[in-house]
């Protein structure tokens, strides 16, 4: 096995794709897949303009410091809806004003991120792990696991998304992000189950799978090293697709009181409590509510550019 | 006859008006992640009413491609036509306006591709796809339209077509299959006929079967056919005259029997020699040497030069091209001509 | 180890015992002995492969939960042969004549509906474990298309380097790499193109990977499945007279299925031509394509396009009616008699059994072949130069 590993160290050597060499010559540097999508995503304004909005998502949410040195829970009642704007000075946080008890907005906006995004992110991880995992051996083995297994995701499939969250939510006395992010993922995996099973079973049509049996693989080997790699490129598609969604129900159910609760600092709780003053202070209510749209925004584009780079179809 | 531009004057084309399909230096390139790939480079045909021509060529030479920018199915982008000029009955078809060909395509000018399965909607039955051809073309009802697809599918031979008519195209076989294709090709009695690979996808008892169907039909309505293969044995009964391309370029023309006989290109007389026996077990089968060039990066001079054994200074620098091939004598050999250096030596040996 | 090898021979063609799962061997010392059995050397021209009543049917289901069997397409239906070591058996027919499926049954890929594969006499269909993994190592295959049999996400060296990581004892962990540069020499490709990935290569060069993948474990067997049928003509050549250089190098013996008769005329030694799921005719390449006996070998000989003029002038033309009919539901009798111009009453009422034509029989002619026809009989339809 370590033999092995030594030659697969020398695959991934990044590419420099100036030196693109030409398709089936078999001239050129190694140029995997996933290094032509590389080269694909570098050169698309989309992959960019998107991942320039993520890393800054994300630095909010991991370094909300670098953004504000307020809290997010500092009230100070006197400022109960307060708004002045300084026009002409530069960035100011009280542009987007105070809330009902006197809270930034600015600071509550940034000190948010991080639960929408940390739901955002564990939903995904969560539910592509499950849903790859149940999709792939149905679509790999077939027959009556597939049945069963298939039966299983369409009763999941079936249950509605926000009746089945508001049941499962409401049970929670008091809702951590944990259980937000569990109760989302566990109505959620049926749509990357669904993916899965359906490039496993292209996949596993495939010569070099046969070529595997042919030479004695075990199941788990080719399950993992040649159905697996080949099944990704969808699931990863979906995945990055579905992300922002999953920001945008972490929100709705916020909203709808069953999701994150206060003390918690999320867009959706600010959306959820802003909602309440929409006609005397609109203001409270546009930073949270644009930030969910940018965030959703951006991974759906994010999720767009890795098709783009990853579909078959179009290369 | 004459398929060779450079040729003096191409003697029957004056008299009887403008040829039914001549292609006149015609370059098609696409864009593609590792640069321009020049697909069809200069590539000059004529095709005559009631003639057969055979396009010859491996994957990558441009023969389908050449075919697609007839029919005007080229994807575009990445496609591109920098150069050149297709007519039809006189007519650039590259400077008409897409309503215009519209109307010759399928009209005029059909093809016939080498999937049928794939080329057949699954959800219609063979008979409303074909009469969809008269209702949408010729306005007529449906009544109409069926027992037109019926006649149709007598015409190429497809047993108890009346019975058959309303069966969906899964429930053919693959040689009833090219059939239909073939029938629709043939509804609206098109001048010109392009079929790209017709029998590959065929065993070879149906293949034979549906060749001398088309060859039939082809005389029969007096069209032109263009007929796509890579296949050396296919085309050797049905063609006259056969164009071999070799990296978007032809690289030698010929009537069918001649070029069998007496290549005058050593890229054709390469692939000749590689190909088994049926008749005799042989020794080692002759092989070309190398790949076929990548087309974002064609050689310079011909394009065959790095595969060619006897390739020169010249072969490395300067692009043939297609010379009238003539007798030892200097007496002329209609129709044929070479795009090699030295074609006398390997005509003549 | 020669002795050994004869006394686990099948002694006669043995009378198909449907045996639908692999039995266990239990016995840990019968396990070895098969081991050692499947080790053994054989000599040049011994048999090193016994197919007997070879037998695949997929069953055709209906209902989604309760699924009852309404038929079976009879891919391969009773098909014997052997393969003597150091030769080139080709085996030819048309789409839906289950040459492929005799394939995925020699690489143990299908589980035999019934009849038995003897590798050097030990039935593979009943062996399981360290014995049969002896016997994939031994015999290996080429697959038709070099598109999609190599794994595209893996470099080439990993791809035939998976050979050693599924059987270890074929190379010391420190000499894998080597021993994969050493292969792609073999197969004529640069040795450093061994980080490079599928998708980089032409299509000749895949099917050179692929070829290398099935020498990695030095076997004894290749079976090769259409292996230049997606090739283009000018590569064809390259790639078949690199698998017989190989097949002098490394003593191999092939079972090389297309539907090319032209080319399996060249590479093999004998030839079997199948019809729908049975052998109609099996002799060496002379007595098939210059002295055929059935009429659906002199038919399919007649039809290939020869693109000599010359040659195809002298040649007979049999234009075959129709189509070939559903292995779900194939004909009584004789399996070709519907397409057959010679097919009598007999023809549809019994079943022509594989054997030297009793008119033919014991007479020194390159006619006496086996072939399943009930009115065999001589007619060259390529005339010979």
């Amino acid at each position: 096995m370590p033999e092995n590993t030594a030659v697969v160290k020398e695959t991934p050597e990044p590419v420099k794709a100036e030196a693109a060499p030409a398709k089936g010559a078999g001239t050129g540097k190694p140029r995997s897949l996933w290094s032509d999508a590389w080269h694909d995503l570098r050169r698309s304004p989309l992959f960019i303009a998107s991942a320039v909005l993520i890393l800054v998502l994300l630095s909010m949410a991991f370094f909300p410091s670098l953004w504000t040195d307020g809290s997010p829970t500092e009230a100070d009642l006197a400022n109960n809806y307060l708004r002045k704007p300084e026009w002409g000075a530069v960035f100011q946080p009280e542009w987007f004003g105070y809330d009902i008890q006197g809270r930034s907005v600015y600071n509550r906006v940034i000190y948010g991120a991080r639960a929408s995004i940390m739901v955002g992110v564990l939903v995904t991880l969560i539910v592509t792990f499950l849903g790859t995992l149940i999709g792939m051996l149905a679509g790999y083995f077939g027959g009556l696991l597939d049945t069963v297994l298939s039966r299983i995701t369409d009763i999941f499939f079936g249950i509605p998304f926000l009746l089945g969250a508001l049941v499962v939510l409401t049970s929670f006395e008091k809702r951590s992000v944990w259980v937000v992010i569990l109760a989302i993922s566990f109505l959620g995996w049926t749509s990357m189950a669904r993916v899965a099973r359906g490039a496993a079973i292209q996949v596993k049509q495939a010569d070099y799978i046969l070529a595997a049996k042919a030479l004695g693989a075990s199941t788990f080997r080719i399950l993992t090293r040649h159905v697996l790699p080949n099944a990704l490129a969808p699931i990863i598609v979906v995945a990055t697709t579905a992300l922002g969604g999953y920001i945008a129900t972490e929100a709705t159910l916020s909203f709808l009181g069953v999701g994150l609760q206060e003390p918690l600092v999320s867009w959706g709780v600010d959306v959820a409590g802003a909602f309440r003053s929409i006609r005397n202070a609109p203001f409270v209510l546009i930073m949270p509510s644009v930030l969910v749209s940018i965030t959703v925004l951006s991974f759906l584009m994010f999720g767009d550019a890795v098709r783009n780079a990853l579909d078959p179809k179009l290369r | 006859m004459t398929l060779i531009d450079e040729a003096p004057v191409p003697q029957g084309a004056d008299d009887s008006g403008a040829p039914l399909l001549e292609v006149r230096d015609l370059h098609v390139e696409f864009h593609t992640r590792d640069g321009v790939a020049k697909a069809v480079n200069g590539v000059n045909y004529t095709v005559n009413a009631g003639e057969t021509l055979a396009v010859l060529g491996e994957s990558g030479s441009g023969k389908s491609v050449t075919a697609q920018a007839i029919m005007g199915i080229l994807d575009m982008p990445p496609g591109r036509i920098p150069k050149g000029e297709i007519l039809f009955k006189g007519q650039d078809m590259l400077k008409m306006s897409g309503e215009e060909r519209r109307r010759i395509r399928g009209a005029k000018v059909a093809m016939i591709f080498q999937d049928a399965l794939s080329s057949l909607n699954p959800v219609y039955s063979v008979g409303f796809q074909l009469g969809e051809m008269f209702r949408v073309h010729r306005g007529m009802s449906k009544k109409e339209a069926r027992a037109k697809a019926i006649e149709l599918m007598d015409r190429v031979k497809i047993p108890a077509a009346a019975q058959r008519v309303d069966d969906y195209p899964h429930q053919f076989s693959g040689g009833m299959r090219q059939r239909i294709m073939i029938a629709m090709a043939l509804a609206l009695e098109p001048d010109l006929i392009i079929a790209d690979e017709p029998t590959t996808a065929l065993d070879v008892t149906v293949q034979a079967q549906v060749m001398d169907l088309l060859a039939e039909l082809q005389r029969e309505y007096n069209m032109g056919l263009i007929l796509i293969t890579h296949d050396l044995g296919v085309v050797a009964d049905v063609a006259d005259k056969i164009a071999v391309m070799y990296a978007g370029r032809i690289v030698e023309t010929a009537p069918v029997h001649e070029l069998y006989k007496r290549p005058a290109h050593p890229y054709t007389k390469g692939l000749l020699e590689s190909i088994p026996r049926l008749d005799r077990k042989g020794q080692e089968l002759y092989a070309i040497k190398g790949l076929p060039p990548n087309l974002t990066r064609i050689p310079t001079g011909c394009a065959f030069n790095p595969r060619c054994p006897q390739a020169t200074d010249l072969c490395r620098s300067d692009v043939p091209a297609l010379f009238p091939v003539t007798e030892r004598d200097g007496a002329d050999l209609a129709g044929r001509g070479s795009a090699c250096h030295y074609w006398k030596e390997t005509l003549h040996g | 180890m020669a002795e050994l090898s004869k006394k686990n021979e099948p002694a006669e063609p043995v009378d198909a015992t449907p045996n639908v799962t692999e039995v266990e061997v239990v016995d840990a010392a019968s396990e070895t002995a098969a081991i050692a059995a499947i080790e053994a050397p054989v000599d040049r021209g011994e048999p090193i492969l016994q197919v007997r009543n070879l037998v695949k049917h997929f069953p055709l289901t209906q209902g989604i939960l309760f699924k009852k069997q309404v038929g079976a397409v009879k891919a391969v239906d009773g098909i014997s042969f052997d393969l003597y070591q150091g030769e080139t058996l080709g085996i030819v027919g048309e789409s839906g004549c289950g040459k492929s499926t005799v394939a995925k049954l020699l690489m143990h890929l299908e589980t035999a509906t019934a009849g038995q594969i003897f590798y050097k006499g030990q039935d593979v269909t009943k062996l399981s474990g360290r014995a049969l993994k002896a016997v994939r190592r031994n015999i290996q295959m080429v697959f038709q298309d070099p598109y999609t049999s190599l794994n595209p996400r893996m470099t080439v060296g990993d791809i035939i380097g998976e050979t050693f990581d599924i059987h270890p004892e074929v190379a010391p962990k420190g000499e894998r790499r080597r021993k994969v540069q050493d292969l792609l020499d073999v197969v004529g490709l640069n040795p450093e193109y061994i980080n490079r990935y599928p998708h980089q290569f032409s299509g000749g060069q895949r099917q050179r990977i692929g070829i290398a993948r099935g020498l990695a474990l030095n076997p004894e067997i290749i079976i090769c499945d259409e292996p230049v049928s997606a090739l283009d003509v000018s590569v064809q050549a390259q790639v078949i007279n690199l698998m017989e250089k190989l097949q002098d190098e490394f003593n191999l013996s092939y079972v090389f299925i297309a539907h090319d008769l032209s080319i399996v005329r060249h590479i093999s030694d004998r030839v079997g031509v199948m019809y729908l799921g049975k052998m109609a005719e099996i002799g060496t390449d002379a007595q098939i394509y210059d002295h055929p006996t059935h009429p659906y070998t002199q038919a399919l000989l007649s039809a290939v396009p020869v693109p000599d003029p010359a040659a195809r002038e002298n040649r007979e033309r049999i234009i075959l009616t129709g189509d070939v009919p559903s292995p779900a539901n194939p004909p009584s009798g004789c399996r070709f008699r519907t397409r057959c111009w010679k097919a009598q009453d007999k023809c549809a009422e019994e079943v022509p059994l594989l054997a030297v034509p009793e008119r033919f029989k014991g007479q020194d002619t390159p006619a006496a072949h086996e072939s399943a026809c009930h009115f065999a009989e001589e007619k060259d339809v390529v005339h010979a130069a």
